[in-house]
């Protein structure tokens, strides 16, 4: 992943529920522990968040409901006030901005989709597109045009001039991911925005996501408390619980190295041969001479089991640049796909 | 099982203070049966513990005589204000009946009203309304041999003006109040008091501050008409949801663009509800605005009722209805109108109904230059029954009169005679006890000491005999009507079918306005307490239907089936299962059908009751505006009472059942 420059970062953010939580806070040296939160009869919804969204990333925000989640991407957006911590967009401070640089920074650089699609029920497709150009006072001429390009864009031609409630529920978020694209924002958040879908349309839906991702490369932040769809759209994941982030990185290291238990127990059940590459299980050698086949490091271990399993023989593994780094063999790959996760449960 | 019974004896504890006093009353000191008269202020002319009469009218007076802008009156102030009235309403009596003065354009034609009714009702739903629309206009059109066209129209005038301007009082309040707190917090107490203030009581107010005729009764329907669009004004904005607001927040709305763009039209159903509703308070004051000089059906109606000429008075009250259930049917649509998909194509293809409008207006006036009959239907072409239905009436009442005298005699002297001298022996103190044990037991002190507050003022008001009388009225009806209603909802929740149907009555006989429901009543009893009784019964037995069918029918269907599986007999579903469930709305009901009894009992009082209504109507026609508000306000305040009672209870219930938190 490349790590380019930051675009959203938090800084110690709280976001307490209570009476006068920044007094609270202050006096306990922003560092109250869980049990005295729970004393003094305070609610954390964000627990000392920090957190960097890098550029044309795609992070995903995992956790279960009421984890914090939500709070913290609102946070982020200024929906809520945070009681304390700092916020930085583009390098300036979000939680300085005034109401008026706020919404010119929401019209012109924020996108952001919903769980339940929040379409105005009283427009049509083409009207809820155009929505955010017209709060920006775009004429009707260009902004109908923007936004026929991205009627196009989300596979939604034909349906411009039909109401939210003749739609399926795929079809009222397409106009969502539309209209949160309509101003061509600078960073993406999407909050659990396929959670209302059938699984089968959500799988479709972030087929058409990863789709979009591709084509316009964006700078995101989507929550979830979906692991598998963490795992097929996340560059890092970032998980949470109980307001608190317990542990960011990759799929693959939140797996092979979980940070505590609940991380743990929250990826014990995904099918790990999906998602372990064949550098994290490979046995290292030496060896100059290939033996057997060669397969590559960044290889996921599903692509060859098959070939390893069916072929009897050990595999070379090969890194970027070509060298042999290690081997694997069959009784690895079985252990990963059979055996390993009993143990773990 | 001994046990279980002195438990049932304890858990009506609250009962038996109040019995006990009552028992008692012959060793009550005298000033515990009746409520002293007044000690404050000057024993004499008041008749009340304190003298609030007095105080009102010292209040009205100041207002009325002492120049406290400076230069005017208050009363200076207000009846310019109403002046501004005429403005609006000359211009809808041109268009409608009278035709313009400083342009050469008469009355819209009847013919282009029937149309534009007809286009609106394929418009807003299809034939079925369209076909009520007409209807409705071919009615008032043809039985206008007495002249119901002209008055109908006078009538829409007004409405046409107070409708309007309710909304846009109602929609600015309401806005308000969802926005600020304190404003929410100001509001509902005097939304709840104007609720459920009996309207004559504020019409003397408004004939002071406004004069009379056609503007004062715009006033006063207005003043009646605009609580329930606040109400759902607040209630749209704050059922909002969160996701609509943040999305609007997000795609960078400000303030405006919040409120106009995404607030208002998010609430919109809520806000065509509020229409409706001020549609239908808008209509039930034809009849009560014409009081204070508001001329069109409601005066011609009030006129033949008191010189009962009963046929004519049912000819208007047919046109009354009529506009009544259309303008109801009409504005439901409105609320359940989703936006359309327009066509592609020229003008008339995507507008076709503002097209054929446009084509009606033409065609029409066209054919005023053929045939003035096109204009108003000329008189030869109207009929009127009222002679047949005359004759009918007299019939019916005089073939009826020996078993109906029996009948309503027998009524008089074995039930609501000794249940009314009930009622005016129970000492004051006692009600008062009553309703603070029930408080206590229900919401404990809090809820006891306002409940009793409100039952002593009534008392200090000095109208303490006329208000159990109308207690008594009231009490009686509310049996009947409950007796009526529960079973026949019972029934009609049975089946889809019925449920429909019996829905759709109660949802007809609500649109009728109150004053109506007066005519069979003195048709069948004459003048007397039987003939309030049975008017307030009809309509005071529509709510308790209504919310005992919503509860019935509400039961989810898994307990339903739960009950037959375990091998209840139908009985035993509908006793043990379905009867329980639905008890917190069947007191809902109950306490709605109060309500709609203290309406029905105060507008009685025009055909002689000697309870609370008779003294307003005695206000009103001395012009006393003191003695009019202060029983009113112990009217509003029987029915707060009431409704703090119920309506705890029912939520205590609910909350037992884990249907609210």
């Amino acid at each position: 992943m490349p790590k380019n420059s930051v675009t959203i970062s938090c800084k110690n953010v709280w976001k307490l529920y209570g009476s006068n939580p920044l007094k609270y806070l202050a006096s306990k040296n922003f560092s109250p522990s869980i049990a005295e939160l729970k004393e003094s009869q305070y609610i954390p919804a964000v627990f000392d968040a920090s957190i960097d969204v890098f550029e044309g990333e795609i992070l995903v925000i995992m956790g279960l409901s009421g984890s914090g989640k939500s709070s913290l991407v609102r946070c982020m957006t200024r929906l809520i006030e945070p009681t304390s911590g700092e916020i930085y967009f583009e390098g300036s401070d979000l939680l300085k901005a005034t109401e008026k640089e706020l919404i010119e920074i929401r019209r012109h650089k924020m996108g952001m989709v919903f769980q339940n699609f929040a379409l105005m029920p009283h427009r049509n497709v083409l009207d809820n597109i155009a929505f955010p150009l017209e709060v920006q006072g775009v004429n009707r001429d260009q902004r109908e045009k923007r936004a026929l390009e991205i009627i196009d864009l989300v596979g939604l031609s034909g349906r411009e001039k039909y109401y939210p409630r003749e739609l399926s529920g795929g079809q009222q978020q397409r106009v969502g991911l539309a209209r949160s694209l309509a101003v061509e924002p600078n960073i993406w958040f999407l909050d659990e925005p396929f959670s209302a879908l059938d699984p089968l349309i959500r799988k479709e839906m972030q087929n058409e996501f990863i789709r979009l991702q591709n084509l316009l490369n964006k700078t995101i932040v989507f929550i979830t408390h979906d692991f598998d769809e963490a795992i097929r759209l996340a560059d890092r994941i970032a998980i949470m619980y109980e307001g608190r982030i317990v542990q960011i990185g990759s799929a693959e290291e939140l797996i092979t190295n979980p940070a505590n238990d609940y991380v743990a127990e929250f990826t014990k059940d995904i099918p790990r041969a999906k998602l372990l590459s064949v550098g994290s299980i490979m046995k290292p050698t030496k060896k100059i001479k290939k033996s057997g086949f060669t397969i590559r490091k960044k290889d996921k271990i599903s692509s060859v089991a098959p070939k390893i399993i069916s072929s009897n023989s050990i595999a070379t593994v090969l890194d970027d640049s070509g060298k042999i780094c290690g081997e694997l063999t069959k009784d690895q790959i079985i252990d990963i796909l059979f055996i390993d996760k009993e143990n773990n449960a | 099982m001994h046990s279980s019974t002195w438990d049932r004896i304890k858990n009506y504890w609250f009962i038996y203070p109040f019995f006990l006093l009552w028992g008692i009353t012959p060793i009550l000191p005298n000033w515990g049966v009746i409520p002293p008269k007044s000690c404050l202020g000057g024993c004499g002319t008041i008749e009340g513990m304190i003298p609030f009469v007095q105080w009102v009218n010292n209040l009205i007076d100041i207002l009325r005589n002492y120049e406290i802008f400076g230069f005017f009156t208050f009363r200076e102030f207000t009846r310019s204000i109403a002046n501004l009235i005429d403005i609006p309403l000359d211009f809808t009596e041109a268009l409608l009946y009278k035709g313009f003065n400083t342009i050469p354009l008469g009355p819209m034609p009847w013919v282009m009203i029937l149309g534009l009714v007809i286009i609106l009702g394929l418009y807003l739903r299809g034939v079925n309304l369209a076909i009520l629309g007409g209807a409705c206009v071919l009615y008032l059109a043809i039985f206008s041999l007495r002249g119901i066209w002209t008055l109908s129209m006078k009538t829409l005038a007004a409405i046409a003006v107070s409708v309007p301007l309710a909304v846009i009082i109602g929609i600015l309040l309401g806005i308000l109040g969802a926005k600020f707190k304190v404003v929410e917090k100001i509001l509902n107490p005097i939304l709840n008091i104007l609720q459920s203030l009996p309207h004559f009581s504020y019409l003397i107010l408004v004939a002071i501050f406004c004069g009379v005729g056609a503007k004062a009764g715009v006033i006063a329907t207005i003043i009646f008409a605009f609580p329930p669009m606040t109400r759902l004004t607040i209630l749209g904005l704050k059922e909002l949801s969160s996701e609509i607001i943040e999305a609007g927040r997000m795609n960078g709305c400000n303030y405006w663009q919040m409120l106009f763009k995404v607030e208002l039209p998010g609430a919109r159903s809520s806000l065509m509800l509020g229409i409706n509703q001020v549609i239908m308070q808008c209509l039930a004051m034809v009849v009560i605005a014409s009081f204070i000089g508001q001329p069109g059906l409601g005066h011609d109606l009030l006129a033949r009722l008191q010189n009962l000429r009963l046929g004519q008075a049912f000819e208007i009250g047919v046109a009354v209805v009529f506009i009544a259930i259309t303008l109801d049917r009409y504005s439901q649509a409105l609320v359940l109108k989703e936006p359309e998909r327009t066509k592609e194509g020229a003008f008339w293809i995507r507008n076709p109904y503002l097209f054929s409008a446009l084509i009606i207006v033409i065609l029409s006036i066209f054919l005023t230059f053929l045939s003035s009959a096109a204009i108003q239907l000329p008189k030869e072409y109207t009929i009127s029954i009222s002679g047949y239905l005359d004759w009918g009436i007299k019939f019916i009442t005089t073939s009826l009169f020996v078993p109906l005298g029996i009948f309503r005699d027998f009524l008089l002297v074995y039930f609501f005679m000794p249940t009314k001298a009930m009622f005016q022996s129970m000492p004051w103190i006692s009600v008062i006890v009553l309703v603070g044990c029930a408080g206590w037991r229900l919401g404990k002190f809090k809820l006891a000491l306002t409940v009793m507050f409100f039952v002593f003022l009534i008392a200090a008001s000095g109208y303490w005999v006329r208000a159990m009388i109308t207690l008594y009225m009231v009490s009686v009806a509310m049996v009947i009507s409950i007796g009526f209603g529960v079973p026949i909802a019972i029934w009609a929740s049975r089946k889809l079918s019925t449920t429909k149907l019996i829905l759709n009555i109660c949802d007809t006989f609500q649109t009728f306005p109150s004053f109506i429901y007066l005519l069979p009543a003195v048709m069948l009893f004459q003048i007397s307490d039987v003939s309030a009784i049975f008017a307030i019964v009809v309509y005071a037995s529509i709510p308790i239907t209504r919310y005992t069918i919503f509860g019935l029918r509400n039961v989810p269907a898994q307990i339903i089936e739960a009950a037959k599986m375990s091998g209840c007999s139908e009985g035993q579903i509908l006793w043990k299962v379905r009867m329980p469930l639905a008890f917190p709305e069947i007191l809902l009901g109950i306490n709605q059908t109060l309500m709609f009894a203290l309406f029905m009992v105060m507008i009685a009082g025009f055909i002689g009751t000697v309870d609370l209504s008779q003294e307003i109507f005695r206000a009103l026609s001395f012009n006393d505006g003191g003695k009019g508000l202060v029983i009113g306000l112990c009217v509003s305040l029987i029915g707060l009472t009431a409704d703090r009672l119920l309506v705890e209870w029912s939520n205590i219930k609910k909350r037992e059942f884990g249907l609210i938190k």
